[in-house]
């Protein structure tokens, strides 16, 4: 390629890396959920998709970008815990593919939910003023909204980590993946510890949608690619692994981006090539330890 | 109703009982027997990514079959629209029309709203042999292979309205040009027509880009043509990939440097879309209402679609819809006949104005010759939600713009 350059590759290497900033922040709720609960989420991208869709419409009502990013993931954790109260909980004990099979169910409800409220063809979106324009980020022009990005999804990745890893209802929620009836008996109250979690994991789902919207638009099949991509990065990551999800997460939007660059023909399929290399070297993913976050 | 006296509600009531009784199935057989209706088959995508743009060629049609039926139809016989979504997939296509035809026995068939739907009703239209006058886009319908004595195609083709933007914008910004390119039939026939088109005028191009449909984020295709610095970025796609793409577009700031344009611009894409992501983009469209101002079919148009429909405006697929039902009903006249053959032959003599000034069939191909609209997508000054773009060109319909006859396959037939 003619055109190639130090600077070219340098920006590219950013694109992928913001890329994988989204990614990782994605992936991190599908994880969070297995880790903790073994619980599959195949609802992830329709909980990401409603999210987009609030934010939008809190945006139209309060005026502000930022009061939705507060409200989308509060809203978005109380579906999710509703919808665990409600419905996974009774089918824990039985085999994996239940919940599976109830949230793939009930991403198609929320998908023709948001349909009939919203209509079909999805909203406007426009990009926070704050926010708009490129700056120059020493090797060339880079969207303002894009490095934002990056940083929310730091935060929330390392906010997450320190309620993980730093807090007592961390510990208990570790322990507790790990030796449910162990915690019991020490007279922790696990159903409501399950509860939490998912209500944290579709809060993220929620919350990444609502910044996603100013960059991909919101439509009711905006969630669909969203599961799969999460997925290949949690499958790469391993499963349940917090740090899995965001090595795996920045290295998928890494190798997507350089595709993109050099054979845009094949930039979808490497990611899924990458997924299988790693699954045939390490079939756990990179980090994948069963059973708890760490 | 409150206003209204109670005897005077009853009264219609009555009246109402009465109508319904008359309109009874039984009393319904009789008179069908009497004059059927003209029954015109619609498939469209009413559920998808192009699900607004068929609700309003549905809207737009109804319009068209309303007015042939309050000028007393043709021998006192009404016209009747049958819609039916096919779900934007080539085989649902296939079998709502052969279904329209095997059991509603309809007449005509006109409709569809993509490349490839519009070809597989095409070929159960032309098996059964029943006329079908196309509103989609498509290059390939009116090639000798998949063409028949009963394909009309009403919309343009990608290669006329690319050809149209390209001679439009290439000698104003510059001749070094970028393709994002949808990559699919639709991306690729339009790809062809920029080049062909570009050609004579000494068009480069750097890049084409291909990306899968349905990409949701293009930024990892935009520092490359970042770097590479074009005058103009062609954005081959549609719907909500161009959409995307357009508005990661501006976010890294292509626009301070080069023309973004597309070769076709929708009047439905830019409200789903918003001022922010068209903004002072350009692109070529079959329609724009704004046409209005100095073309008076287009006045009487927009006028008769403002009354039905609460005061929008019809779109460009919509005014299709519309155009595409008026000119086989008008057939239907000149023809004396419903039979598809001799509507047909009388198609092929039509000129006509319905809503965008003259138009005619090209004899060989059966392509409707007509005018391409050049716009830009308003950002500022808008007088209300449909002052959405500035009409800068209208291209007059000329069959030197079209792919040969002989290109395309056709025994030379020009009478």
């Amino acid at each position: 390629m003619a055109d190639l350059s130090p600077q070219l590759l340098a920006l590219q290497l950013v694109t992928g890396l913001s890329l994988g900033a989204v990614y990782a922040l994605l992936a991190i709720g599908l994880s969070l959920i297995f880790g903790m609960m073994g619980v599959v989420n195949f609802a992830h991208g329709a909980f990401f998709m409603v999210g987009a869709f609030l934010g939008v419409y809190f945006l139209g009502m309060t005026g502000s970008f930022w009061l939705g990013l507060v409200i989308v993931p509060l809203v978005t954790g109380l579906l999710g815990m509703v919808t665990e109260r409600l419905f996974v909980r009774p089918l824990y004990g039985r085999g994996v593919d239940y919940p599976l099979l109830l949230t793939f169910g009930l991403s198609y409800v929320l998908i023709e939910g948001i349909r009939m409220l919203f209509g079909i063809e999805g909203l406007p979106t426009a990009t926070p003023v704050q926010l708009r324009g490129a700056v120059n980020i020493g090797i060339g022009l880079f969207p303002l909204y894009r490095l934002f990005l990056i940083g929310a999804a730091a935060t929330v990745i390392f906010g997450l980590w320190l309620f993980v890893e730093k807090t007592r209802y961390g510990l208990i929620i570790r322990a507790g993946s790990r030796t449910p009836d162990m915690v019991r008996v020490l007279g922790v109250n696990m159903s409501r510890i399950w509860l939490i979690v998912f209500g944290l994991g579709t809060a993220i789902a929620g919350l990444s949608g609502a910044l996603a919207a100013p960059i991909r638009g919101v439509n009711p099949e905006m969630g669909i690619p969203v599961l799969a991509e999460s997925f290949v990065v949690t499958v790469v990551g391993g499963l349940g692994s917090l740090l899995g999800a965001v090595t795996a997460g920045l290295l998928v939007g890494v190798v997507y981006s350089m595709t993109s660059l050099f054979a845009p023909d094949f930039a979808d399929l490497s990611v899924f090539v990458l997924m299988a290399v790693v699954l045939l070297i390490k079939p756990q993913g990179l980090f994948g330890k069963s059973g708890y976050m760490g | 109703m409150a206003d209204i006296p109670h005897n005077f509600r009853r009264r219609q009531v009555l009246v109402a009982g009465a109508s319904a009784l008359i309109a009874s199935p039984f009393w319904f057989e009789i008179a069908r027997a009497d004059a059927p209706n003209i029954r015109i088959g619609f498939p469209t995508p009413l559920t998808g990514a192009f699900s607004a743009e068929a609700q309003d060629q549905v809207r737009a049609a109804q319009l068209a079959v309303k007015e042939f039926n309050a000028t007393g139809g043709y021998k006192g016989r009404m016209a009747e629209l049958l819609v039916r979504d096919d779900k934007l997939n080539p085989g649902e296509a296939a079998s709502r029309t052969l279904e329209l035809i095997e059991k509603d026995k309809v007449d005509f068939v006109v409709g569809s709203l993509s490349a490839a739907t519009t070809l597989t009703v095409n070929n159960v239209c032309k098996d059964r042999k029943i006329l079908f006058n196309s509103i989609s886009q498509s290059d390939q319908i009116n090639e000798a292979s998949d063409w028949s004595l009963y394909t009309f195609h009403e919309a343009l083709t990608p290669h006329v309205t690319a050809g149209a933007v390209a001679r439009y914008a290439f000698p104003k910004f510059g001749k070094n040009v970028v393709y994002l390119t949808a990559d699919y039939a639709y991306g690729h026939e339009m790809v062809r027509g920029f080049q062909r088109a570009g050609e004579p005028m000494g068009m480069k191009t750097l890049a084409d880009i291909r990306h899968p449909l349905g990409t949701t984020d293009y930024s990892a295709f935009l520092p490359r043509i970042q770097a590479l610095k074009p005058d103009v970025l062609v954005l081959c796609n549609f719907g909500r990939d161009l959409l995307n793409s357009a508005k990661q577009a501006t976010d890294f700031r292509l626009k301070s440097t080069t023309k973004i344009i597309t070769p076709v611009l929708l009047y439905t894409a830019r409200q789903a879309g918003g001022p922010e992501a068209f903004e002072g983009i350009l692109g070529g469209t079959s329609y724009y209402w704004g046409m209005e101002d100095t073309i008076a079919s287009a006045r009487a148009f927009n006028n008769a679609f403002r009354k039905a429909y609460d005061g929008a405006v019809p779109s460009d697929y919509g005014a299709l819809g519309y155009a595409g039902v008026k000119s086989v009903l008008q057939a239907v006249k000149d023809a004396d006949s419903t039979e598809s053959l001799k509507v047909s032959i009388a198609l092929r003599q039509l000129r006509y104005d319905w809503y965008k000034g003259e138009q005619f069939y090209r004899k060989c191909d059966h392509q409707s010759v007509q005018s391409v609209v050049i716009v830009e997508s308003k950002s500022t000054v808008m007088k209300d939600k449909y002052d959405v773009f500035k009409i800068l060109s209208v291209e007059a319909p000329d069959e030197k713009n079209l792919r040969t006859c002989e290109e395309l396959g056709h025994a030379v037939t020009r009478t």
